[in-house]
């Protein structure tokens, strides 16, 4: 049986258990008349055998899966014949492929090779083999457990409880899941970084000035070293970075000070949700913007007054990212602002301060902690920004301080690194994964510093 | 300051020495009140140019993709040529030369074009997807075969961008993608009635292709809908039981608290982030088949559960204690509290946090370029597994192309991509105007 069959099955096997246990719950009382003697309603205790029942089958079939193919594939491998198995791993990885292009029916199975065609024989005659032991599995799980939560039915079984545990439990799963998200991000990048580590070493990576990241398909080949220092890569993100928080901090701002204190409402209401516009629009289309017209329009300028303008400069990359941060600062600001007590302005009014005054004086400097916490945060979206640097920033590891020239990012170049045909364990892929690991950990550590200061923040005035 | 009367020297002022010394800087003071008042509003305008700027360019860009011009052709579908045999196979008609009868209808036209090269730059006004739409023409209604007929194909991107006017006609000294001959033969069409722009049909109903004109959003527009749906099914329950989780019945302690500054943590991790993960694990570790939904759909469910749990949680908090004591005090139990009073009321927020969370998904570029969504894919995807794209990475691969009018095409793609995101957003605003509640 198919695992999609086997599914609907176990379904069907659920709605059986359900129908048995609320009627074995109504007759351990004597018919419909001495339902009020049961513990609980007695669809909770159809639920309950319901749930016994699909339960551990579900699990069953979902590990198993998860993890056949990787365990065919390996005993599959394990009986190729010894010229095959002696290839490196990415000619290896080609037989396989094809094996799996047979196994899929993309390929008819008299056109392929020998040993493909008997890898591949092999491997419908395993997952045969595999999925009948599934199916005899999952079906005897579900009838078993079904018998024996319909036995254990009587009319003081706490059915309700029993069935609110399970959902208490499930709730509990799925909020582990963002828990498990994080460690699979830590796990799954750190461990491939450690393998990058192992090739280039870190002092290497993390100091040195040279990065050209082309390692050579054969071994004579010309500047096939390749090296891995990622100073140029840091430097442009902090330039672009730099150029967009230039734009971004002051105009989202007195964007947020002006539509918090002086605007009028009617005003506020039109005016809120065109900035917040901004925010919706997808990255990629900022990209385009600054690629096709932005850096364009620049270099029309720049020739103007006589600069030379790179097509892809790091200023248009940062000018528009400035303008796609700039409602993520100012609804942040927005927040702290409002979140400032009246009477402290009404204190500084009294005083006879005029309204700029107070604002500077008072309000502004009672939620910097919280502006402070905004920007940092727009620091790390600006970091990990992605979309907008990679069609509009280049790929030049230049390590310059003018903006007019072409620079490159961290992100820019694990989609450079990752996207299209890749080795899995080329030191070059791998880098990908050590830039993304800086990258985490860096945003990370900005995150947790900014939500505890704007945490701190709130409380102070709550 | 038991004197009131007696103040330092240094420092002391009559009230009226302070009144003067205030009346003098209180012009500046206004001045500087001005000023930052005006700083404000022209931040606010800035912002408020700043899209009207973006949408006017790309509009400006984008909205003449809709249209595309078509040329009409006076096809014979000549058997010598679709069926030179006379067997009437379907195999052998498939493979006939279609391009050869868009070539001698154009020479029909055109008797005074002679000599390989002309032939050649006159066939090149038509598209070369033309060729495969009379092919599908034969091979559905085999009857054609021998006889004559009047079909409007579509025009290659090169006329079609002179009929746009985003190219300039060709002179001795700037010669452009195309020649002066080509261009008397338009004017020649034009004169004739026989080449015209009409609604792009090709755009809304075809996948990827590497020539403009027969590149289409369809593809892009169906792998973004299988994605998202395989999203919205595992992020929205999963996101709505976390948050029930965390606000309804976990007590406070370490572990909720990590748990808690976890979500939160990973709300602001970048998307490309979620992208290595995807690699690493779903395609790596599990195998899971490259550029499919199924595996966009995962790492998306994994970006958009921060954003939905937070709303879902807000949305908790709004329904007032009250409800619960009451739903308690009656008898329910804590589950039956939730499900039957708890959650109704707030779910209008969950809705709209979730739709939040959808159209941020929808827009979302860079997680599904490290897991092999970008790959150039002609089929229109017709489930989990298959090879897709999704429309904000057709913007992406599009906008790399060097034909000028893929320019077009890509502002063409984003603007369908904004029109499904006001669309979401506008539901999301009316579902919590019509469904938001005051307690």
């Amino acid at each position: 049986m198919t695992p999609a069959a086997l599914l609907v099955v176990l379904v069907g096997l659920a709605m059986v258990g359900y129908v048995m246990g609320k009627s074995r719950a109504i007759a351990t009382v004597g018919g419909n008349r001495g339902v009020r003697n049961l513990h609980s309603l007695p669809s909770y205790y159809g639920a309950l055998t319901a749930l016994w029942c699909a339960v551990p089958a579900l699990l069953i079939l979902g590990l198993w899966v998860a993890f056949q193919d990787t365990i065919l594939v390996k005993l599959v491998t394990a009986h190729m014949p010894a010229a095959v198995r002696s290839l490196s791993s990415n000619e290896l990885s080609l037989v396989l492929n094809d094996v799996r292009n047979v196994v899929d029916g993309n390929v008819p199975l008299a056109n392929a090779r020998p040993e493909v065609r008997a890898a591949a024989e092999e491997y419908l005659e395993l997952r045969g083999i595999s999925r009948t032991a599934l199916t005899a599995l999952a079906i005897a799980a579900a009838l078993v457990f079904m018998i024996v939560a319909r036995a254990r039915i009587t009319p003081a079984f706490r059915a309700r409880n029993a069935v609110e545990r399970i959902i208490e439990f499930a709730l509990i799963g799925c909020s582990l899941i963002a828990v498990l998200t994080t460690v699979g991000i830590i796990a799954s990048v750190a461990f491939e970084a450690a393998r990058f580590f192992g090739k280039v070493p870190w002092y290497e990576f993390l100091f040195g000035l040279q990065w050209s990241p082309q390692t050579a398909i054969r071994a004579d080949q010309v500047g096939s070293s390749g090296s891995f220092g990622a100073v140029p890569l840091f430097w442009g993100t902090a330039m672009i970075s730099g150029i967009a928080m230039l734009i971004a901090v002051p105009i989202g701002l007195f964007s947020a000070i002006y539509l918090a204190e002086y605007a009028h409402r009617r005003f506020r209401t039109w005016t809120k949700p065109f900035l917040e516009v901004l925010a919706g629009i997808p990255t990629v289309v900022y990209g385009f913007f600054a690629a096709l017209t932005v850096g364009p329009a620049l270099r029309t300028w720049g020739e103007a007054i006589g600069l030379s303008v790179a097509s892809e400069s790091a200023l248009s990359a940062g000018l528009v990212m400035g303008i796609m941060i700039v409602p993520f600062v100012s609804s942040l600001a927005d927040d702290m602002i409002t979140a400032v007590p009246q009477s402290l302005r009404d204190g500084a009014y009294a005083l006879g301060a005029t309204k700029s005054e107070t604002i500077r004086q008072v309000v502004v400097r009672a939620a910097l902690p919280g502006i402070v916490g905004g920007v940092l945060l727009a620091i790390s979206r600006a970091i990990g920004e992605t979309m907008i640097v990679v069609m509009a920033a280049g790929l030049a590891a230049n390590l310059t301080a003018n903006p007019f020239e072409a620079v490159t990012t961290v992100t820019v170049q694990i989609v450079t690194l990752l996207v299209g045909d890749q080795e899995f364990d080329s030191p070059k892929t791998l880098a990908a994964f050590a830039l993304g690991l800086v990258l985490f950990l860096v945003t990370l550590g900005l995150n947790i510093l900014a939500l505890h200061i704007v945490k701190k923040y709130r409380e102070q005035y709550e | 300051m038991s004197n009131p009367g007696e103040r330092p020297a240094s420092t002391s002022r009559t009230p009226k020495e302070t009144a003067a010394l205030v009346a003098k800087t209180l012009n500046r003071r206004y001045w500087a009140e001005r000023r930052f008042r005006f700083y404000g509003l022209s931040a606010v305008i800035l912002g408020i140019v700043f899209v009207l700027f973006l949408f006017i360019t790309i509009f400006a860009k984008g909205m003449s993709t809709f249209q595309q011009s078509y040329i009409k052709l006076e096809v014979f579908y000549d058997p010598a040529i679709i069926d030179p045999n006379g067997t009437r196979k379907p195999e052998e008609i498939a493979n006939a030369d279609y391009l050869q009868l868009v070539r001698a209808s154009m020479k029909a036209r055109f008797p005074q074009v002679e000599g390989r090269k002309e032939t050649r730059d006159l066939t090149r006004l038509v598209s070369g997807g033309a060729a495969f739409d009379l092919r599908s023409r034969v091979m559905s209604t085999a009857d054609l075969i021998g006889q004559r007929e009047t079909q409007w194909v579509l025009a290659s991107d090169d006329v079609d961008m002179l009929m746009k006017g985003r190219i300039q006609r060709p002179t001795e000294e700037q010669p452009g993608p195309l020649s002066m001959d080509q261009v008397t033969w338009i004017d020649q069409l034009l004169k004739e009635d026989a080449l015209e722009l009409r609604f792009n049909t090709t755009f809304f109903s075809h996948g990827d292709s590497r020539e403009p004109e027969q590149a289409g959003v369809w593809g892009a527009v169906m792998g973004s809908l299988f994605t998202l749906a395989l999203t919205l099914l595992l992020s929205f329950p999963i996101g709505v039981a976390a948050a029930i989780y965390l606000e309804e019945f976990a007590h406070k302690n370490r572990w909720t608290d990590i748990i808690e500054v976890n979500i939160n943590n990973l709300a602001a991790v970048p998307s490309i982030v979620f992208g290595l993960l995807g690699l690493a694990v779903f395609i790596g570790f599990f195998g899971l088949p490259r550029s499919a939904p199924l595996v966009g759909a995962l790492v998306l469910t994994l970006l958009t559960l921060p954003t939905i749990i937070i709303a879902s949680r807000a949305a908790l908090k709004g329904v007032p204690p009250s409800i619960r004591e009451a739903a308690l005090g009656m008898g329910a139990s804590k589950i039956q509290m939730v499900t039957h009073h708890v959650l109704p009321l707030a779910m209008p927020g969950m809705l709209t946090g979730t739709i939040i969370g959808m159209a941020r998904a929808l827009g979302e570029t860079a997680p599904l370029l490290m897991i092999g969504m970008v790959a150039f894919i002609v089929d229109v995807p017709k489930s989990f597994t298959d090879p897709a794209t999704v429309l904000p990475v057709q913007v992406f691969l599009w906008s790399d192309s060097p034909e000028r009018a893929f320019v077009e095409r890509t502002s063409g793609a984003i603007i369908v991509l904004l029109g499904f995101l006001i669309v979401m957003n506008a539901t999301a605003v009316v579902l919590r105007n019509k469904f938001e509640r005051r307690w």
